[in-house]
């Protein structure tokens, strides 16, 4: 399991947030005008051909009007392209990391030969020494090393890596600290870990998810409405005596058509993973975000997620006629020496302090004896262990055992503790003492999240090897849901079959090389940095940091994600309302007089009106890009409270915010000479 | 009592009794389409017709079926006006003229019933009943069968089958709108409809005139006319000639009867999915649609500007006095609410607002509470664009009643939402750019631009009322508002039947309390949102050249 690896606690990469960078950003974004790349994004896409065609009429009929439109149309399209190229920026400075870590390094093979990394092929077998980079990725075959993975995790503290094992799998790139060990490779020439994370965080490999089709189909067909409806004005528009200048149609359609969402959709999904990067965690697909926002099952292993990876000494108990100071006095001295975290926990229980043990010899825990101790100077002889074997210690040195043992040790075993039975043998006689009472501690903070999960309609299943009876009584203490206890590699895959029939989304993490073929079946399978390879292969995702518990974070990501979509798709739909009463009167109070009583807005003049239209239009694309990258704010809750306040401020505000916009930029454009 | 007071007690009594039939209609109706029995006329119906009727069809099948069997109905329906003259009852008409032929023929089988003829001069009693009214019955039964493929498809998991188009049309006519309409024409003979086979008397009046009254088999028209929202009128005047709707009471059950089936399929849709609630919030949508058009027409015509009319207390121009003004404008907006279509008084002499609204009524996709079926299935297809966004909002990959909505699933719904706008639009505008299409014009301004706007609204919509002041049969208009009324019908149809195969294929994702809840108030209100703006919105442009540049002059 991870939680044996002793680590110091995990602190996420340090965050480019300072701020957008801007610079960087309008030189990517005046690249992507090219339009063979616009054609993706069919709405900006729509805007691109309008400005075209606006800039070629303000060249043939030249008027200050046109040109401004046709600036600001050409500002949108760019706009739409600098929300993109940032998102996409903020992935380039960590690639180019990357890609320092992938330099040009000479692989040495086992027989001595030199071979360069590009040229390695799975199967060989390369020789790395401390101080040497590892050439490609791996499974350790030969020797135990300790690994600098900074260059991958951000974390600078090493890991151990060795053959055989759920460690043995190591990244090309990290740097050997210590020893030598034999990498078998794994991973072909420019498929290595390090090059895919390249292609991910560059977005590269960008494909659209499920989701953004769907979103894209209806913002697609959204403006093909918009776009008829404008285009069949004209006749209507000529009939009634009121022909618009193409102009001023091309500004109806830009205004109309779903820009703001359009422009800003590509920039919301590379962002979602760029949050993903900055906890640490690679998702190999975007699909598989979008998927974390679905899941309705969360599978949890018990230790290092929900419980503290050790036992700990929860209280002393004492059997027979032996008294509580009797017990952890003895406890203490038997514990003292023993390094174990277990061992550690019951000093700290006792609070005895620093004691002199001249003389005493540790008694160390074996397979064989089941049970550590120490033999004090005199003579007395401290035993803790499992029940079965200090009873069979005591016994053995003509000890009796009192009755109530049994009831002490079933009592703390029901609870889900694990009872430890305290002996001590002096001059001839033995007897139990006690029962130290060890037990899983949740760490602190997990029932409020499982709380929260619950709330947000997602269920949690404990995985465990203890028995159903402690299971359950962790679970309890947790507020976990639902356990699987006993549970082997087969069983796990059978829940997440069994969930996956009943139309649900499994979500889980694990390390092992037998958790492969559940990581692969879940539809969200987190692997953990320092898990083995065939771990990491099935996984679509893998956490760096190797924390269990961000499961829980993946998921409020992928929810974040589809939010911001789903937010900004209405915010952009509900804009159009002001746009009519902007536009429609602009374009035809002249011809029908009553029309004027639509412009609400008081705005100036019909130009200025159409102009403030676009400018707004343009301008609300820069201000939601922030929004864009970071995602709209999250608080885990049902799904009725959650629609009800992003209505509330995206779909109302939507058609509210325009109105105050569009008024506040007409008393500005119209002090433009030639426009008021 | 006064007009007002009149205009709350009828609409009071139709919301009383709508609701009171709502439930056992729906109800039965759902039974209707899940029952795995066959009556006996329905299994000779089916031996005549060689039909396996308990062979369940894929999508593309049922889609077949329903397309083939409307194509024929068209052809069957164009030959026998076009042999009119050489078949019995005809009553000594001649044969129709192609054009119109093909225009009737396409109007009637695709639930439209726009009529660019007047019935009493055109029509024997031959073509009204073996064509006309058999055509009322089975548009209306296709209609039905389409819808409750799509709720199969949001009530069935991992299959691709959505039942058997045949039985389902059978049962339409043998189980609902044949006993319903019997029921139904006997209240209206009651009333004082017309029900007889007649040529028609010549009268001679108070005054000394002589006049021809023609008469015939009105009642049993008119029953399905108005339950099957067909609108076809028996008599040019429509619902507001006297045989047809001869007092304030009839006129009044014939909204009810317009309204009854349209509002009572989404309890049936809940009924099958399972869920009563989620029919009760496609209800609660379509009743909060139909309440608001409703008032404002209303108030539109009450407040009617002019001495003349502030003298008569409303808008009166177009109307029939025994039914006064709240029960023309309650008429006015169920049957462009509905896919009727038929009048009983001019939507062309409403105030200009009260013209706009029932123009908006149909451009809305007639879903409040819309056609019999199409209603529910149009309605159905905006719910899914609603929950699409609203879900994404709550972060979640979006469902409705455990259905995700994917890329293939959103690609019908939009394209449906896209059809009848672009139907409607480009229809209008290759009108207003042609001279064939400005001759027909009786109107200048405005006024003739929503006339022209009406008309194309109305056939691509299927609704079938006409704004009058077109000269409607002419080559020009029987032929695009042909096309305007086949594509507004069969295009929506075969997006509506592909969603539903889709849809069925799917298994069932849990609800949790991460799921966006569809029955609460704040869905309702959502899809309502969606109706108005992502609808409604595309025809403001339009809209804003016409009826509204008329009602803020």
């Amino acid at each position: 399991m991870t939680a044996t690896l002793e680590r110091p606690p995990v602190e996420s990469r340090p965050q480019q947030r300072a701020g957008i960078e801007w610079g960087p950003a309008l030189v990517g974004a005046v690249r992507k005008l090219d339009p063979r790349g616009l054609v993706r994004q069919p709405v900006v896409f729509v805007v691109w051909v309008g400005s075209v065609f606006s800039t070629v009429l303000a060249l043939t009929d030249p008027s200050l009007f046109g040109w401004l439109i046709a600036v600001w149309l050409w500002l949108t399209v760019l706009f739409a392209n600098i929300a993109e190229a940032v998102a996409e920026g903020r992935g380039k400075a960590q690639a180019a990391s990357l890609r320092n870590a992938r330099t040009s390094t000479v692989a040495v093979l086992e027989d001595g030969s030199e071979v360069p990394a590009p040229d390695l092929r799975p199967g060989m077998r390369v020789v790395v020494v401390a101080g040497q980079v590892v050439p490609g990725d791996g499974d350790v075959v030969e020797g135990i090393a300790s690994v600098d993975e900074s260059a991958i995790t951000g974390e600078s503290a090493p890991v151990i890596r060795e053959s055989g094992g759920d460690r043995s799998a190591v990244t090309g790139g990290t740097t050997v600290l210590s020893d030598r060990i034999v990498v078998q490779i794994t991973s072909k020439p420019g498929e290595t870990f390090v090059d895919r994370m390249i292609a991910l965080v560059e977005g590269a490999s960008r494909q659209r998810t499920p989701n953004e089709i769907a979103l894209n189909t209806l913002l697609s067909s959204l403006t093909i409405v918009f776009l008829l409806a404008v285009v069949t004005l004209q006749p209507l528009a000529i009939y009634s005596g009121a022909e618009q200048s193409i102009t001023v149609l091309i500004a109806l359609v830009v205004c109309l058509i779903p820009t703001t969402i359009g422009a800003l959709l590509s920039a919301i999904g590379i962002a979602g993973m760029d949050r993903l990067v900055q906890r640490n965690v690679l998702a190999m697909s975007g699909r598989a975000v979008e998927a974390a926002g679905d899941v309705n099952t969360l599978l949890l292993d018990k230790t290092g997620t929900i419980t503290l990876g050790n036992r700990q000494a929860a209280s002393f108990v004492p059997v027979g006629d032996a008294t509580l100071a009797e017990v952890t006095d003895a406890a203490h001295l038997a514990s003292l020496s023993d390094e174990t975290p277990e061992g550690r926990s019951i000093v700290t229980l006792a609070g005895l302090g620093e004691r002199d043990l001249g003389g005493a010899e540790f008694v160390p825990f074996t397979a064989q004896t089941r049970m550590s101790g120490v033999d004090l100077p005199d003579g007395r002889q401290l035993r803790k262990g499992a029940a079965g074997s200090v009873q069979t210690w005591v016994r053995s040195l003509g000890g009796a055992v009192p009755p109530d043992v049994a009831g002490a040790v079933d009592t703390i075993a029901a609870s889900g503790g694990t009872p430890l039975l305290l002996a001590v043998a002096s001059g001839g006689s033995a007897r139990v003492l006690g029962v130290i009472h060890l037990k899983d501690v949740v760490k602190p903070g997990m029932r409020e999240r499982f709380e929260e999960l619950r709330r947000m309609g997602i269920r949690t299943v404990m995985i465990t090897g203890d028995n159903e009876r402690t299971a359950r009584a962790i679970a309890a203490e947790a507020g976990i849901d639902d356990v699987l206890a006993e549970a082997t590699p087969e069983d796990k895959l059978a829940l997440i079959v069994k969930e996956q029939d009943g139309g649900r989304l499994v979500a889980m993490t694990g390390d092992g090389t037998n958790d492969a073929p559940a990581l692969a079946q879940a539809d969200v399978g987190v692997a953990m940095n320092t898990g083995t390879s065939a771990a990491k292969e099935a996984g679509n995702m893998v956490d760096l940091d190797s924390d269990p518990t961000k499961l829980i974070e993946i998921v409020e990501i992928g929810k974040q994600l589809l939010i911001t979509r789903g937010s900004l798709t209405t915010f952009s739909i509900a804009n159009d309302l002001a746009k009519y009463f902007a536009i429609l009167p602009a374009m035809f109070a002249g011809v029908f007089p009553g029309l004027d009583r639509l412009n609400i807005m008081r705005l100036a003049s019909p130009e200025s009106a159409i102009l403030s239209a676009v400018v707004f239009n343009a301008l609300i694309i820069v201000a939601l890009v922030p929004l864009a990258l970071r995602g709209v704010r999250y608080r885990p809750s049902s799904a009725s409270a959650m629609l009800r306040r992003n209505l509330l401020v995206y779909g109302v505000g939507g058609v509210v915010l325009p109105f105050v916009g569009i008024k506040l930029i007409d008393l500005l454009v119209s002090l433009i000479p030639g426009i008021a | 009592m006064s007009a007002g007071a009149a205009g709350w007690l009828q609409a009071g009594l139709l919301v009383v009794a709508l609701v009171a039939v709502h439930r056992p209609l729906g109800d039965w109706m759902a039974r209707v389409f899940t029952s795995p029995r066959h009556g006996r006329v329905e299994k000779l119906v089916y031996r005549a017709v060689g039909v396996d009727a308990d062979a369940e069809q894929r999508w593309p099948t049922y889609l077949r079926s329903v397309l083939a069997f409307s194509l024929v109905s068209v052809l069957f329906l164009y030959l026998l006006q076009r042999l009119q003259s050489l078949l019995p009852w005809s009553n000594g008409m001649p044969a129709v003229e192609s054009g119109s032929a093909w225009n009737t023929a396409v109007s009637f089988v695709t639930n439209t019933n726009w009529q660019g003829y007047a019935g009493e001069s055109t029509m024997g009693h031959l073509v009204q009943m073996a064509g006309l009214a058999v055509q009322n019955f089975l548009s209306a039964a296709v209609g039905l069968a389409v819808a409750v493929a799509l709720v199969r498809g949001f009530a069935r998991t991992r299959t691709d089958r959505l039942g058997n188009a045949w039985v389902d049309i059978t049962r339409a006519v043998t189980r609902v709108l044949l006993p319903l309409s019997v029921l139904a024409a006997v209240v209206l003979v009651l009333g004082g409809v017309v029900q007889n086979l007649s040529a028609g008397t010549d009268a001679t009046t108070l005054g000394g005139a002589s006049q021809f009254l023609p008469g015939g088999p009105v009642a049993s028209q008119e029953a399905i006319k108005q339950l099957g929202t067909n609108g076809g009128g028996f008599y040019n005047a429509n619902s507001a000639h006297p045989f047809e709707g001869p007092s304030a009471w009839i006129s009044l059950f014939q909204v009810f009867l317009m309204l009854v089936i349209p509002f009572s399929l989404p309890r049936t849709f809940g009924r099958m999915v399972g869920d009563k609630r989620q029919g009760l919030a496609i209800v609660g949508v379509m009743a909060t649609l139909a309440t608001a058009s409703l008032a404002l027409n209303s108030w539109a015509q009450a407040r009617a500007g002019g001495a003349a009319l502030q003298l008569a207390g409303a808008a009166t121009e177009g109307q029939e006095v025994r039914f006064g003004g709240p029960l023309s404008a309650l008429f006015g907006t169920a049957t462009t609410l509905t896919s009727t279509g038929a009048t009983n008084s001019l939507h062309d002499s409403y105030t200009p607002t009260g013209g706009l609204l029932t123009m908006a009524n149909m451009m809305l996709g007639e879903v409040a509470p819309g056609g019999v079926g199409s209603g529910l299935y149009g309605m159905l297809v905006l719910a899914v664009i609603a929950v699409f966004v609203a879900g994404l909002m709550v972060g979640r990959t979006p469902e409705y009643l455990g259905k995700k909505l994917g890329g293939r699933e959103m690609t019908m719904a939009s394209l449906y939402v896209l059809t009848t706008p672009a139907i409607v639009l480009i229809g209008t505008a290759v009108a207003m750019a042609t001279a064939a299409g400005r001759g027909s014009m009786l109107n200048t301004g405005s006024h003739g631009l929503s006339e022209v706007l009406y008309a194309f609204t109305s056939a691509g919509n299927n609704n079938g009322s006409a704004f009058a002041g077109l000269s409607a049969n002419t080559p020009f208009y029987n032929t695009a508002l042909g096309l305007a009324m086949a594509f507004g019908r069969f295009v929506p149809i075969v997006l509506v039947l592909a969603l539903a195969g889709r849809l069925a294929q799917q298994g069932r994702t849990p609800a949790t309390a991460g799921t966006l809840p569809t029955h609460q108030v704040l869905f309702v209100g959502l899809l309502t949102a969606v109706v108005l703006v992502v609808v409604g919105l595309t025809y403001f442009p339009a809209l804003s050249l016409g009826p509204l540049a008329e009602a803020l002059s």
